[in-house]
C-alpha cells in the first residue's frame, strides 16, 4: 500500500486488500487506478472496479481493506472521505489511509467507518520486521508505534 | 421478464441480506420501481429525489456502465445482470 502511494504520490492512491468472504482476513492486494487522477481527490475507475468485483464475486471473497492515500495532510479520513464512505461505502472494511506528505516517513492508520463516526483502531505489526523495514507506522491509540526507518 | 441484480453489502439491510434478489421492467427506472415494492428504501439509496443516480453509486447493466447507456432510462432485455457498487471515492 505505501510502495503504491509512493508510487502515485503527488496523486492520491487507492485500492483494496481482499480476502475470503466472511473470515476478515486480507490476502490479495489489489492496486486501483484513481480515475480522478487528482492530488485532493480518489474515485475507483469504475470499469476496472466492475471487473475486480466480479472476480470478487467469483472467488467468493470480500473487501477487508480499503485503502487510500493523501499527500498533503495527515492520514486519517476527510469529511468526504467519512460522508461517502458512510452513505454508500464498504461496511466491514477497515479503511486504511497512507499519508505521503514527508517523502521520508510514510503515516499507516485504520479507521472504521459507520454512520458518520471515524474510529480508529490499532495496527498490528506482525511477520518479519525486515519486510516493513523501510517505513515507520503510525502512532495509534492504544498501540504500537512501529519505527523500523 | 426476469433481471438479476446484484446487491452490493452497503443495501443488503433493505434486501433482508440477499446477495441477488430480482425485478422486472424494461428500463433501469421501471427495475427499481419494482424493487422498491418488495425491498422498501432500496430505490432511495440508488436513485435521487429528483429521479437521476446518486453521484456515488455506481449501476452497471451487464458490463456497461449505465452512465454512458442513458442512465435510468436504459433499457432491459430479459436475462441482463444489474450490479449495483458503491463508487469508493473520496478526497482531501
Amino acid at each position: 500500500m505505501v510502495a503504491h502511494a509512493r508510487a502515485d504520490h503527488p496523486d492520491e492512491a487507492c485500492g483494496l486488500v481482499v480476502g475470503p468472504e466472511g473470515e476478515g482476513v486480507p490476502t490479495r492486494h489489489v492496486p486501483m487506478i484513481n480515475a480522478a487522477r487528482s492530488t485532493t481527490f480518489y474515485e475507483f475507475d469504475a470499469e476496472e472496479w466492475k471487473q475486480v468485483y466480479d472476480q470478487m464475486w467469483d472467488n467468493d471473497e470480500e473487501v477487508v481493506v480499503a485503502y487510500h492515500s493523501h499527500t498533503h495532510t495527515e492520514a486519517h479520513p476527510s469529511r468526504s472521505d467519512t460522508k461517502i464512505a458512510s452513505d454508500m461505502g464498504l461496511p466491514g472494511a477497515h479503511y486504511v489511509l497512507v499519508t505521503t506528505k514527508d517523502p521520508e516517513i510514510a503515516e499507516v492508520r485504520s479507521f472504521r467507518i459507520a454512520d458518520g463516526e471515524v474510529t480508529e483502531e490499532p495496527i498490528e505489526v506482525t511477520g518479519a520486521p525486515e519486510a516493513v523495514q523501510s517505513y515507520k507506522f503510525a502512532h495509534t491509540p492504544d498501540s504500537t508505534v512501529y519505527d523500523c526507518s | 421478464m426476469s433481471i438479476e441484480v446484484r446487491v452490493p453489502t452497503i443495501l443488503r439491510s433493505h434486501t433482508n441480506q440477499e446477495k441477488i434478489v430480482k425485478g422486472e421492467g424494461d428500463t433501469l427506472a421501471k427495475l427499481f420501481d419494482d424493487l422498491d415494492t418488495r425491498y422498501s428504501g432500496l430505490k432511495g439509496r440508488v436513485v435521487t429525489d429528483e429521479g437521476a443516480l446518486h453521484r456515488f453509486v455506481n449501476v452497471y447493466i451487464n458490463d456497461e456502465d449505465v452512465r454512458f447507456i442513458g442512465g435510468l432510462e436504459a433499457k432491459l432485455s430479459d436475462g441482463d445482470s444489474i450490479t449495483i457498487l458503491p463508487a469508493v471515492a473520496g478526497g482531501m
